[in-house]
């Protein structure tokens, strides 16, 4: 049954076909140029494998670092927190660089990729569907299926959140590791970067719409008139995702900075002030 | 005082066009004011639904400058001072006449809901419920039925999914009564199968345009299709189900829809308002 209706009221059809007047393709100009210009850059700094390390502060890229190529510049010494399972591995490829990145990016880019938040992001940027409310889509023609056909992966976000939450307990050690040099504790411009890092991390993973039902949401009766650990959760996380763009965005320009900032300081191009 | 400039289609479900009227704008007006004006002075034919003038009633929605909204709640001060201000009916709904649109397709769909079931009482004899369980439900019942989020979905309005997608408005009836601590009956099925949760794609411009600010998106859509995710999706679940029928519900009895008049038709071609016959629903 085709229920699509013949265009009466002076709506304009074809492609992106709009009405609207106000500078609507701002919004998803901007999140098309943020989102690529951070795949580009993230992208570029996993195939460097140098320069991810500045004693004591490890870049968010790079972390956990489970295999560490030693003797490379900007590397760290295998021990503690870095290298848990020793030496670079020989069976890694040639053509790829000794990169640690490569084997734990996967788990926040997927996570940060089936983020409801983020969905309604890159369909409106990327894909045009729509490019933005009362705006016709870029590929209207097509049989539309939603999160049915191809996208019906997308359902599985709540195992993106299960990789992507020890990334929280691991970026906040890397900031707390960063609290001490050689075994003296003190603060750097690093330390704060990689604190703050950690915290809108934090922030934006707890306020993931799948942590917030699976916490309590999915309960009809979270609190049954008792003050629940359940509901209090539920009312946490609900502070957060009422904030989740916020964090998605804040969380996601941040963590390029700190690699930037970890990485220019390896290099020696920046001086970082501390204590030590 | 200021004349301002409006284009108003003018039309019904045979076609029409765009009719310019000038007109004399006061400091505190509303759109809706100025087309009563029109109406007063220059077009007295001129079709207009509107009932109470403060935003309670969801009768007066339109197209102002392309955007979904309520006629009386959009002042005219936030228009630039030679802005021609366009006025269209809504683009997903038959047009009736002029400014106004059928939404009786709306009506139907709810009537696809089933209505709340009352679980059986508790051991006292008596029905408890917990305001702080339902504040999440009373957020929906702020709906005044505007239509203006179904008016907005992408996919009713463009990629012709009126037979697969019940739209927003209905999702967050379905999650008002599937949220409910009191509601007995297991929606989750029909979400999933008979409204189409999975055509949703998140894009919140249901969110966007909605007057009463419900957030339609994340308390709503997002929650239930968590809860078809729980039921249908999540592999781990599937197989603690099937090896030990954990959290095995019964099917949800069968619920039948109400006899329902025919929506109107409107009799055009795609793409073009000139009159053809055409039956599209």
């Amino acid at each position: 049954m085709a229920t699509h209706l013949p265009v009466l009221g002076g709506h304009p059809e074809g492609i992106g076909a709009t009405t609207r007047a106000d500078r609507w393709w701002v919004g998803p100009s901007l999140t098309f140029a943020l989102l690529s210009g951070f795949v580009v850059y993230t992208t570029w700094a996993a195939f460097q494998g140098v320069h991810y390390f500045a004693d004591p502060y490890l870049s968010p890229f790079y972390s956990p670092a489970l295999f560490v190529k030693t003797g490379v510049a900007g590397a760290p010494e295998i021990g503690g927190f870095h290298g848990w399972f020793g030496e670079w591995p020989s069976w890694w490829p040639e053509f790829l660089p000794a990169s640690p990145a490569f084997l734990i990016l996967a788990f926040p880019g997927l996570f940060r990729f089936t983020c409801y938040y983020y969905r309604k992001a890159y369909y409106r940027s990327f894909a045009g569907s729509p490019p933005g409310c009362a705006v016709a889509p870029l590929a209207g023609g097509r049989k539309y299926r939603g999160e049915t056909g191809l996208l019906i992966f997308q359902n599985l976000h709540r195992y993106a959140l299960y990789f992507a939450l020890p990334f929280v307990v691991f970026l906040s050690y890397d900031a707390f590791a960063a609290l001490f040099r050689n075994g003296e504790f003190g603060i750097g411009v690093g330390t704060v970067v990689l604190f703050i890092n950690a915290g809108l991390l934090a922030g934006y993973t707890f306020g993931c719409h799948s942590f917030r039902h699976l916490i309590g949401g999915h309960d009809d009766c979270m609190s049954c008139g008792k003050n629940t650990m359940k509901f209090k959760a539920w009312k946490r996380a609900t502070w957060f995702n009422e904030r989740h763009m916020l964090f998605a965005w804040c969380s996601l320009i941040w963590v390029g900075l700190s690699d930037a900032y970890v990485r220019l300081v390896s290099m020696g191009i920046i001086h970082d002030y501390n204590t030590w | 005082m200021a004349e301002r400039r409006f284009r108003i289609w003018r039309g019904n479900d045979q076609g029409g066009d765009f009719e310019a009227f000038d007109e004399e704008v006061s400091e505190g007006m509303v759109v809706l004011d100025v087309l009563h004006v029109i109406q007063a002075r220059q077009a007295p034919d001129l079709a207009v639904r509107w009932n109470c003038k403060a935003g309670k009633c969801g009768s007066c929605s339109m197209e102002i400058n392309g955007k979904p909204r309520l006629a009386c709640m959009t002042r005219m001060n936030i228009f630039e001072a030679d802005e021609t201000i366009t006025v269209q009916p809504l683009k997903t709904f038959p047009v009736v006449k002029d400014l106004v649109s059928d939404v009786s397709w709306n009506y139907q769909q709810n009537q696809r809901i089933a209505p709340f079931k009352v679980k059986a009482p508790g051991p006292d004899g008596k029905h408890r419920m917990y305001q702080e369980d339902v504040d999440r439900v009373q957020e929906f019942r702020k709906c005044i039925e505007c239509f203006l989020c179904q008016n907005v979905c992408h996919i009713l309005r463009d990629r012709d999914g009126k037979d697969r997608f019940v739209g927003p408005r209905f999702m967050i009836r379905a999650a008002g009564l599937e949220m409910n601590p009191l509601d007995d009956r297991d929606r989750v099925p029909e979400v999933r199968a008979e409204y189409g949760s999975g055509m949703c794609n998140i894009t919140r411009c249901c969110t966007e345009v909605c007057p009463e600010g419900i957030n339609i998106t994340d308390n709503g859509i997002i929650p239930m299709k968590e809860r078809v995710v729980d039921r249908y999706y999540d592999p781990l679940r599937l197989v603690g189900r099937k090896l030990f029928g954990i959290r095995k519900r019964k099917e949800p009895e069968s619920y039948t829809v109400p006899a329902q008049p025919q929506p109107r038709s409107q009799n055009t071609t795609k793409g073009s308002n000139t009159a053809k016959s055409k039956q599209d629903e």
